[in-house]
Order: C-alpha cells, then structure tokens, then sequence
C-alpha cells in the first residue's frame, strides 16, 4: 500500500512553493530534497542542535520537528532568503565573514535564522541576550566566540556605528 | 581578540587580517556538502543494528523487508564479508579482522547486522524494523582492565587476547632517577570517553560507472589514506576509485573517517548499479558511526626533589578501544613524541595498552590522544605541587624548559623545535590580572563559595610524519606524510592552487592562496583553490594532526617559488642576464636599477605559454608547478629503545581559568578563562583564534559535560543529544587568547600548527580549577568528566571524612 | 530517523478534533507545537495511525485574565505566554517557569496544553501547575470536565487525559494577595536541557511581612511534579525563619523518592530538592516582601 500524499503550499523565501508529500515528510526533508534548498542543515533530527532552524512566520523554529503538512499555509524564510534582494549579502552575513563567526559553516545557516530573529525584535542585544537567542544552536568549530563577535558587529552595523 | 590589518611579522599578506575564501558560499546556505549531492536515481540506505553488546548471530530473516515496495536490497554480512576484505588494521593483529556489517557474531551494541536499500530513507526504515535476527546473547566486558583480567570473554576470539597493544619504553635512567629523588607520589587519573561528535553526521554517496569502470564517490571524509583503503577493501585497483574532494565537510576534528560506510555503500552502488547513499542519524552516528575517542586510565607516578624539579616519571596508559581497531592504538604513540609535556625531565617510562572491550569502536579525535595525556601530567604536576605545599606556579617555572634550551631533545627522542614557555605564561598570567584573580578567589571562599584556579601548561606536537606506526608495530614501516600543492597559472595570468583533500572547517582554501600570494606577491583574492578528486590529485594525508599549515602551507610555498623562480629564469633569458640581477615586485620582474626593463605579469605568462622561442633552454612551458613536502624533520625508523621524531614542531599553550562551585548544588560556573598561545607565525590569525576558541570549548565539554556512558548492559546510555551534553554558548564563557610568537625554524614561514589548540590544554586547565576549588576540603577528583554529580559526590565524601 | 508512516488532519475546531479522536481512538494522537511528539515518531517510539492537528484551532488560543484565574487556551504557544506582561503581572510564575524551558525555537512552537500532556517529571509547566493548583478543562465529543492538577498528573508521561479527550483550557489561579512573590530556580546540566530537579513556589505576606499564604513545588524528583501543600502551610504566619524554612524543605525532599540516571543520582536529586525548595521559598517570600 503506498502512503497518502497531501496537498501543501507554503511561501518559501518569499515564492509560493507547492507540492505532494506524505505526511511524515519534516519540514527540513521538503526544503532539502524536495524544493533542492540545502542550506538548511540536519544535525540531529530530534531537536536539539538547532542546524536545521528556519523562521516561520518570522520567528525561527527547528524544521526537523515539523512535518511540512504542518507548515501548510504559512511562510517560511531559510538561509538562502537571508540575502538582500540583489543577492549581496545582508548585514548579518557580511558581519560574519568580516568576524570569521564559522568555520565548517554546518551550524551556520541556523545560527543565522537565530541571530537574524534576534535582531529584528532587538537590535541592540547584550551579550548574554545574545548567548541566549544562540543557546540552542550548537557548534563545534567556534566556541561561540566569534558568532557572538559577529552578531555584536551586525547590530553595531544596523545602528550605523560600524562599518 | 581583533587582528591587526596588516602582518605583524613583516609579511605582505601572511598574518594580516583577511576573510576566507570559504565564508561566502557557507553564509548564504550555498556550501555543498555530502548530503547535499542529490544523483538522479538516487537510493537511500538504512541499518539494522545489534541490540546486544555480544552475540551470536543465529539467523537473518529479511523475507518481509524485501517485500516492502520500495525496497531493492537487503544486505547481509555473510554476501558482503564474502564479496569484500577486512578493514585494515594499524597494529600488528592480524587476526581482528573488521567489516562493515557483523557475520556471524556481533561485538557491540549498535554494530551493524544489515543494511537495506530503498527508494527513501523512511522506506529503508520501515524495512529495517521488519528484518528479524535471531541472537543468542554471549557475555561481554565493556571495561578494559576487566577484559585484560578476564581471559575467557574474548572480544576476537582467534587473536586470543582482548590486548592488542602493550609495549614498555623506558627512556633514560627511570630506576636511577627514582631512587635519588627526595620523593615520589602516584595517582590514577581517568579520561572517559568522549569525542568530537560533529554537527554534521558522516554522509556518503556512491556510482558505479560500468562504461568507464569507476567508482565515484562524495562523503563527509577527513582521512588519510581513505581512497586506497576504500579500493583495496573493495578488490579494485587504485585508481577505480575516484573521492571527489570538492564537498565540504561539517566538522570533523578528526572522526570523520567513514571507510566502513564508504565500502558498504560502494558495494551496493556496485551491486546493484544504482547510485546509493547513506547518511547516518544520529542514534547511528552515536552507536555504531564508530567515532569515539579514547577512553583512558592513567597510572601516574613521579619522581621529584624539593624544590619542585621533577626527575622522573612512569606512566601507564590503558586505553579501551572498543570491539575493533583501526589507527585507535596509534592513539597511545603520539603522546611518545611530547611525553614529559613542555618540562625538562630527565627519564620517562611509558606503557601503552590498548585493550579491546565490547564498546564502539574508537576512532581519532582532535589531539589523536595527547589531550588526555596532557591532562594526566597537568594533574602530576598539580598533585606535585600539594605534595611539597608549593605554588602550582612555581612548579611549572622549575621544570618548564628555558627559551635558551632549543632545540631541545627529550628522553624519548623528540627534539622540541623552538618555543618560550616562561613569556606565553607571563603574558597570559598578565592578562588575566593573575594576582587580582587570586584575590577574587580567596575573597570568594570567604563568602562561602568553593572557588578555584586552574593551570595548565601543554604542548601541541605538529606536522608529523606517523611514525609512531613503525614504533608500535615493527612490521610497519611508515615513515612520511607527505603532502602536496600544485601550483598552475593559466594564460589569462590567473592563479590557481590545487590540492588533494577536502576541508572541514580549517580554510585551507584561505591557507594555500594566502601563501603562494605571499610568495608570488600576488592578492590572494584572486588565486582560486580547488580540491582535485584522488584521481587528479597529488598525495595528500588529510587534514589530520595539525599539519597544514605546516605541509600545506610548506608545499603551495614550495611549488610557488618554483613558479617564481620560472619567471624569473625567463625574464633574465629574454634580458641576457643572470637572475640575480633581477628584481621580482608583485609578479613583475626588472633589470635592477633599470625599471623600464621590465617584463610584467601578463608578459611573462604569456611567454611561458606561448612564446617557446622566448624560452630559456630546459624550462617546461605552460607554467604550473608541484610541490611534494615531506615533513620538515624528515621520516626515519626508530632506535631498538623506541627514541623517534614524530612531530617536527611544538606548539605551547597555556591556560589559566576561574571556577566557582555553588557548594550547595555543586554547581560549577566558569567564571574567567584565558589562554596564552603560541604556534609560531599565524598565516591567518582570525582562523587560528577561532580553531582555539574551538578547541577550548571542545574541551569544556570533555572536562564537564560530555561522556559515552555505558549500563551493565553494554549498552551507551548516552546515545542521542539529549544525554551527550555538547556545550551551548551557555556553556561555553567569553576566552580571551593572548597570542606570542616564536617562530618555527624549520617550517617555511616560521609556521607551526594549530588544529588541535585549546583542546590540548582546556580539560587538565578546568579540571585543575575544579580542585583547586575542592582543595580546602581535602578532596580530589581525577575523572574526567566532572559532572554536577561527580561534584557533589566528592563534597559529601569531604563532609563525612 | 524518520517517522513511521501516518496519516494527518487538521482540525478547524475544536469539535472536530474531538470527533476524529473519538472515531480514530487509540489510533489517533493530537499533535500540537510537537516539540515532545515529533522526537518521539522520530525515535520511534510512537507509532499512531493519525496525527490531528490543533494547532490552528482558533478556540484554542487566548488568553483571558479575571479576578481569580488566567484562563488560557491549551494551544497557547509557551513564547506567547513568555511575553505576555499582563499575565506576567498575574501569574507570575509563568513567565520565571518558562525561562527554563527549552529554547527559543522549541518555545516558538510548543504550547502549554502539550507541554501538561507530555507530562515530563521534571518539566516547568507541569510544575508550575501543580505549585499554583491550575485546573485543566477536557472535552471529548460527548463530555466536558475540569480535573485539577493533583489529579491530572498520574505519573512519568502519563496523565489522566484518555485518548478520546483534548485538554482545551487551562485555569490559573490568581492571588489576590497584593503583596505576593515567585520564584522557580532549578539545576540542569546545560541551560535550556529539562531540569535534574527542579523547584517553584509563591508566597503572600502582610504588611508585617509574615507569610499570609504560600505555596511550592518540587520537579525532577519524582514521577510527577510534587506539591506541599500541607507542608506550606507550616510557613503560614512565620517570617520563614531559616529553621523554618529549612525544616519544610527538608521535610519536603524526604516525601520524595526520585530515580538515578547517568546525569544524577537519587541522593544528588534528594539533596537538591531540600536545596532548591528551601531557595525558592526564601527568594519568593523576598519578593513578596518587596511588592507593593
Ligand atoms: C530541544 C528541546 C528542549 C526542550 N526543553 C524543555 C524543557 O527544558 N522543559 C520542558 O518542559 N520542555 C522542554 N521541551 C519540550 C517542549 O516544552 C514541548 O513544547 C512540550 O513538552 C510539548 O508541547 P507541544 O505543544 O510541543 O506538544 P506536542 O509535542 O504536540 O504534544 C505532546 C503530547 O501532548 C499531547 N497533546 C498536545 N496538546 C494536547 C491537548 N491540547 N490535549 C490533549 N493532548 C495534547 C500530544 O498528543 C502528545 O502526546 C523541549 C523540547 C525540545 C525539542
Ligand atoms: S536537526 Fe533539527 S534540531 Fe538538530
Ligand atoms: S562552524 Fe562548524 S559547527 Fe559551527
């Protein structure tokens, strides 16, 4: 017996996606697989590494723990949505390259989602609001180090006191 | 830390702040990794695993899987142990022989009993729950000095011993150094296992192309070796097999080394001539992706005066590498070459045993065993300073090695580059106020909290040549590691690096076009790096022990200059002078003191390829160059009393941390944490600070969170994230790094290497904090790591004493 | 790690929910933020025939705050709850409890009523339920009833809701007492993990500061989230001198009988139960004290 298909449309990175999938289809397995988006990352399927972070409805979740039949209907931002609309990198990204906030750049697209969140509720963050909007996306290769660097250098930027 | 904007050293690009290569394509979620290689008709491969830490396999019922729609194989271990030969083994066992998937006896839980090929992954699962194994449990040891005492529960049965490594070096006078010494103390420390445990898991695709007989393959890999192992367990010849370079790997720190997967996978692409692919989960990863890192007892014991000299010391190291080895045991070897740490002790004697038990195979991690024997020592000399009621300080400045010492050879053959101790700790004990600190201390205990500082000072040996191959296993003679770099400029005068290996994170795309800019005095912005598949590349060793900046690094110099030297050989052809009589300035070339007599870059290069008549006599045209390094101290076998130069280079570090302990829940808090580094002359300092900060925090989790634990069962009990504790950026405090630099003299730029920083010193440096905040209760804890548990376990032991 | 295979709807209502789990029985499982749920299909530990789905259910999202109870809808999502200031200012608690749950990400999706349901020994939100005595509203097609939380949490993960019901709406009391405090504090081995154990309580005092009323809870050290309520009645009309205090944590930590497992043993969670009950209340009785 093959497994039932649903009917899905969900507005990805600003264009209306639609598809067939069964309903055990996550979130991140239809960006991935389905729509070829592969900037969002799997690392643990079970919800706490934080890899596979999107925004849905502008606010970041982890899109393992989501079926995309859940996510019918709503918008979903991925890493490859985070650019300015001509394609140069936005603030958050350059400030991460300029702060060298990743090394492998496996965690990277989540914790983009991540910062990128916490800067558009709060675009001053401490330091330990950074940390916190972070603390559940793990890496491995920085130490957090120069992410928290790089998003401190990202609000510095949007506030016009850096370059 | 902020870098300077241009090159402390006096290079142009070397040293000054420059963003990688990398970064972009990772920022916009365009980086490619294993995962992300989508082949038309790709299959999806899923595992059964062993419920059982030993058993017999009696029977394999896969009727039910295969009749699922979907499915297109089940495999077993008796067609593919038939089809395929036994991994490769470093140490001299020949007798332990390792697939993929287990025939006829399973030797831990989470071994893999067979593996099923579908349309998707979800469907390989479902077929997987349906195969039934028939088991009949055998008794098993998950500890190893049980498994050395208990002859009867043999791991491999035909090697006759669950001992698969145990050898005695005694370098120097040990027993003279003992009896003369004003006193001796021994102890045991505990390194439980752990490992680097990547965010990514290890993925592979392969094809088999029956037209051109050639097996393609991508996977998350750092390994030495890897396509050769990967051919010759797969009866091909070399070169059918092609690992293409070009995907980027998600982490590794050494574990990313899939060869068992990458001949399962191979075999079924071959099998069943679709292209096929397994990307582990994560319960696969943590059970049976065998990545764990050792797991090591220490018998520590030292000779010392009174005044602190240390004279001599004896160490044993048992170390559980689980139910199959393959590089593991190598893990006791590298500790050989910086066996006495940065001190000057006169004789050591070393015992590595490498025991195998019914756990997950072991793999190499960050360090490749030097963390835990850097904190075994940095316990010793902890414990040496209680003993004589000395400050930790002050122990260490007796016994450091002096900057005037260098070259300095230690008892077991190693000649220690170039280095100055005494200044990385002066500067880093300045930098975190250390008197302050002190201070802040005592003033804590006095408000009733338990607060502590700790110390260590550790070295991090580079760039090596796997010697300690032929030192454990005589029938090994590996003695080079080597590495290379080809450089090619094309017609339009573009640059381009090429080298043999993939990446996980370290920018050797940033390294190697930062150096030969360096040397052809070109902008590294424009040289592009590629990865060349193992077919077209030139030999490589991978990413493993610190070594590219140093043998990468050392190689894109190399075949650089020999490109420069081109130049220059056909400008003074076509200017009718010697070379010497040139002046090279951002890839142009003059007659000295005659600056219209120039021949620029683009004129050059279209000599070379174009303009034969232009040529000098002998000079290859088409300009490219390789370059092939061996290690910089060369490979030599070595001596009947096992002396040996590993390691070329040593980098130091030093830690310095503060602790509080809330002493009513145990809780502990890292409150400061500085580290002094030197790795001589950083190419990219940014990438080297990051690698440390790293490091530190990897090894944060392996001094406090992070365990593979095991029930009586055999079964890991630690198994997913929710019990394998990796540090958040709760975790993890804000590191200040102070940075020093005493260059190599025997790297190219005065380069040493840095991969494995902070991870050497951090776990003996935070456990150390932990004790000395324990301290005025008269307790110790010298077992890694140390949980809230542990804490408050050896409070409670402190208030009943 | 893929889920089995199933079948999903979503509900408009909140009758509708309730007819397909009457129809689907055991078969069926409500799925919510499935920040609990979607773990367990991936671990396969779960293997229901249908998922439906009440998260866009309307009726099942608000807030309501009266004289004696917030009343909020069982989809209410745990970072709604986190940011709402006048429930903050009514329900205190909530807000200190959901500091410790998970992270951003998981708060985005998981919701209170899921969070009670899953009923996780040493999760916040059951025992700030217990602690603050809320009442849960379930409605199956053919009934309604309100059970309270003492009788709501029936053991580790099991609760007294049956297949055929859907928590709809959960009550929580509102001190009337102006000068009342809480406090949650709780010991885990990182932030954001579930708690090793973990410790709620609110106090009222008079303007003598003497304690008028008060109440606690323990998590983590038991099968379900414990309350005292007997014992913190012991409180009532004392300063919560330390003996006091420590002799109604102390009590209260040896009502408990809690497991070992490899990030704690029984003794280390016993041990913090006294601890950390003893913390909350002094910090809560602190607090009321300062309110105005
Ligand atoms: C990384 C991570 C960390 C976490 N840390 C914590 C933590 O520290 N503390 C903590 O408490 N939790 C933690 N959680 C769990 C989280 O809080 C969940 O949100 C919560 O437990 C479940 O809520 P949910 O809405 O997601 O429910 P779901 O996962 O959708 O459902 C959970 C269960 O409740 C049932 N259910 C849901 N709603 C109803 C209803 N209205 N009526 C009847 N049954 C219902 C479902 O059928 C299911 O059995 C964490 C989760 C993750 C992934
Ligand atoms: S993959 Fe989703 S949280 Fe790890
Ligand atoms: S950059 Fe590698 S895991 Fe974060």
């Amino acid at each position: 017996m093959s497994e039932r298909l649903y009917a899905i449309a969900i507005e990805v990175n600003g264009t209306k996606r639609t598809g067939q999938v069964t309903a055990r289809t996550s979130l991140v397995d239809w960006l991935r697989e389905h729509l070829n988006l592969t900037g969002t990352h799997v690392g643990c399927e079970h919800g706490i590494c934080g890899a596979c972070s999107v925004m849905l409805d502008g606010a970041p979740v982890r899109s393992c723990l989501m079926y995309a039949v859940q996510a019918d209907g709503h918008r979903v931002t991925t890493v490859e949505g985070l650019a300015r609309p001509d394609g140069q990198l936005s603030v958050l990204q350059d400030s991460f390259c300029e702060a060298h906030g990743l090394q492998c750049g496996y965690c990277t697209p989540g914790m983009l989602i991540a910062a990128q969140a916490l800067l558009d509720e709060n675009p001053r963050p401490s330091e330990h609001e950074i940390r916190d909007a972070i603390g559940g996306n793990l890496c491995r290769c920085t130490g957090y180090q120069q992410i928290v660097e790089a998003i401190e250098l990202a609000a510095r930027r949007m506030a016009g006191e850096a370059e | 830390m902020s870098t300077p904007q241009t090159s402390p050293y006096g290079f142009r690009y070397i040293g000054a702040k420059r963003r990688t290569k990398e970064h972009p394509r990772f920022v916009t979620g365009r980086g490619r990794y294993a995962a992300d290689i989508a082949l038309p008709g790709l299959k999806h491969v899923a595992l059964v695993a062993s419920p059982h830490a030993s058993a017999k396999i009696l029977s394999i019922c896969s009727e039910a899987a295969r009749a699922v729609p979907g499915v297109h194989y089940v495999l077993t271990g008796d067609e593919f142990c038939a089809a395929t030969d036994s991994l490769p083994i470093g140490v001299d066992a020949p007798k332990v022989t390792r697939w993929a998937l287990a025939r006829e006896r399973v030797r831990y839980a989470g071994e893999w009993v067979a593996a099923v090929v579908a349309d998707t992954r979800a469907l390989a699962e479902d077929a997987a729950e349906l195969i039934e194994v028939e088991y009949e449990p055998l008794p098993h040891v998950t500890d190893a000095e049980q498994a050395i005492a208990n002859t009867d529960t043999l791991v491999h049965p035909a090697h006759g011993s669950n001992v698969i490594l145990h050898r005695n070096f005694v370098w120097g006078p040990v027993e003279a150094e003992f009896a003369n010494a004003d006193h001796r103390l021994s102890f045991r420390a505990t390194w439980n296992r752990n490992a680097t445990v990547p965010i990514e898991t290890f993925a592979v695709a392969a094809q088999w192309n029956p037209a051109t007989e050639i097996l393609d393959i991508w996977a998350s890999i750092q390994m030495p070796k890897y396509p050769d192992q990967a051919a010759r367990a797969l009866r091909l010849p070399g070169n059918a097999v092609r690992v293409h370079y070009d995907v980027d790997v998600g982490g590794s720190y050494g574990v990313k080394r899939g060869i068992k997967h990458t001949v399962l996978v191979g075999y079924l692409a071959r099998r069943l001539g679709m292209p096929v692919r397994l990307i582990e989960d994560r319960l696969e990863n943590m059970r049976g992706g065998d990545m764990h890192g050792p797991d090591r007892t220490f018998d520590m014991t030292a000779a010392f005066d009174g005044d602190g000299t240390i004279r001599a010391l004896k160490i044993r190291a048992i170390d559980n590498v689980g139910a199959y080895a393959g590089r593991a045991p190598f893990q006791l070897g590298k500790p050989v070459s910086a066996i006495c740490g940065p001190y000057a002790v006169k004789a050591v004697a070393y015992e590595p045993v490498s025991v195998m038990t019914n756990k997950t195979p072991q793999e190499a991690v960050r360090g490749f065993g030097q963390a835990p024997t850097n904190f075994a020592l940095e316990r010793t000399m902890d414990r040496v300073a209680r003993h004589l009621n000395m400050d930790r300080l002050a122990v260490r400045q007796k016994n450091l090695i002096r900057k005037d010492q260098f070259p300095y050879t230690i008892p077991s053959g190693s000649t220690y580059d170039s280095g100055d101790y005494q200044t990385v700790l002066d500067k880093a004990l300045a930098a975190i106020d250390y008197p302050a600190l002190v201070k802040q201390r005592d003033a804590a205990r006095e408000n009733g909290r338990l607060a502590g500082i700790g110390i260590s000072t550790c070295l991090e040996p580079s760039g090596g040549n796997s010697a300690f191959e032929p030192l454990l296993n005589p029938k090994n003679e590996t003695t080079t590691w080597m590495d290379s770099c080809l450089v090619r400029i094309d017609l339009s005068g573009a640059i381009t690096g090429i080298m043999g290996t993939s990446s996980s994170g370290q920018g050797h795309e940033t390294l190697v076009s930062t150096v030969i800019g360096e040397v052809l005095e070109r902008d590294p912005a424009t040289i592009r790096v590629i990865h060349a598949d193992s077919l077209q590349a030139l030999p490589s060793n991978s990413p493993v022990g610190s070594r590219m900046a140093i043998m990468l690094g050392g190689a894109a110099a190399g075949a650089a200059r020999q490109i420069k030297e081109t130049l220059l050989a056909i400008a003074a052809h076509n200017f009718e002078c010697e070379k010497e009589d040139l002046d090279y300035r951002d890839g142009n070339v003059n007659l000295k003191g005659v600056p219209d007599k120039m021949l620029s870059w683009d004129q050059l290069v279209e000599i070379a390829h174009r303009k034969f008549h232009a040529m000098p006599a002998g000079v290859e045209p088409g300009l490219q160059a390789k370059f092939v390094w061996e290690v910089p101290t060369g490979g030599g076998l070595p001596t009947p009393d096992g002396r040996i130069q590993i390691y070329p280079c040593y980098a130091f570090e030093c830690h310095i941390v503060y602790v509080e302990i809330d002493p009513d829940t145990a809780q502990p808090e890292i409150k400061r944490y500085v580290c002094g580094h030197d790795c001589g002359v950083m190419i990219n300092p940014d990438i080297v600070h990051g690698m440390t900060y790293g490091g530190i925090a990897h090894g944060i989790g392996a001094a406090l969170y992070e365990q593979f634990t095991y029930d009586d069962n055999g079964q890991l009990t630690s198994g997913t994230f929710m019990d394998y504790l990796i540090p958040s950026a709760h975790e993890i405090p804000p590191v200040k790094i102070v940075d020093h630099c005493t260059p190599s003299p025997i790297t190219t730029f005065g380069q040493k290497g840095s991969g494995e920083a902070g991870y050497l010193g951090a776990p003996a440096a935070v456990a150390n904090a932990i004790n000395d905040a324990l301290a005025p209760l008269h307790v110790e804890v010298n077992t890694l790591p140390i949980s809230h548990l542990a804490i408050w376990e050896t409070i409670e032991k402190a208030k009943r004493q | 790690m893929k889920s089995p295979p199933f079948e999903y709807a979503r509900a408009a209502s909140i009758e509708e929910a309730c007819a397909f789990i009457a129809q689907h029985g055991d078969d069926a499982k409500l799925i919510a933020g499935g920040q609990s749920l979607v773990p367990m299909m991936a671990f396969r530990l779960l293997r229901p025939g249908w998922l439906i789905d009440i998260d866009a259910i309307p009726a099942l999202k608000y807030v309501a705050i009266e004289t004696d109870a917030a009343r909020m809808g069982a989809c209410t999502r745990q970072c709604d709850i986190q940011h709402d200031d006048v429930l903050a200012a009514a329900v205190p608690l909530l807000r200190q409890a959901l500091a410790h749950v998970g992270h951003v990400q998981t708060r985005n999706r998981g919701t209170a009523g899921g969070s009670l349901v899953h009923a996780d020994p040493s999760a916040e939100l059951p025992l700030t339920a217990q602690v603050l005595e809320a009442r849960m509203v379930l409605r199956s097609h053919s009934d309604t009833r309100t059970l309270p939380a003492a009788s709501f949490f029936e053991g580790a993960m099991t609760t007294a809701v049956r297949p055929d019901e859907c928590v709809v709406e959960i009550q929580w009391p509102v001190w009337r007492e102006k000068k009342t405090g809480s406090a949650f504090t709780e010991i885990s081995r990182r932030h954001g993990d579930f708690a090793i154990v973990a410790a709620a309580a609110q106090v009222a005092v008079d303007d003598d500061a003497r304690c008028t009323r008060a109440a606690f809870g323990i998590g983590g050290a038991a099968p379900t989230p414990a309350a005292f309520p007997d014992l913190a009645k012991r409180l009532v009309g004392t300063r919560l001198e330390k003996e006091t205090l420590r002799d109604v944590a102390h009590d209260a930590a040896a009502t408990l009988e809690p497991g070992s497992d490899i990030h704690a043993s029984a003794g280390y969670r016993r041990h913090l139960a006294g601890v950390l009950a003893a913390r909350v209340l002094q910090s809560a009785y602190d607090a009321a004290r300062a309110a105005r």
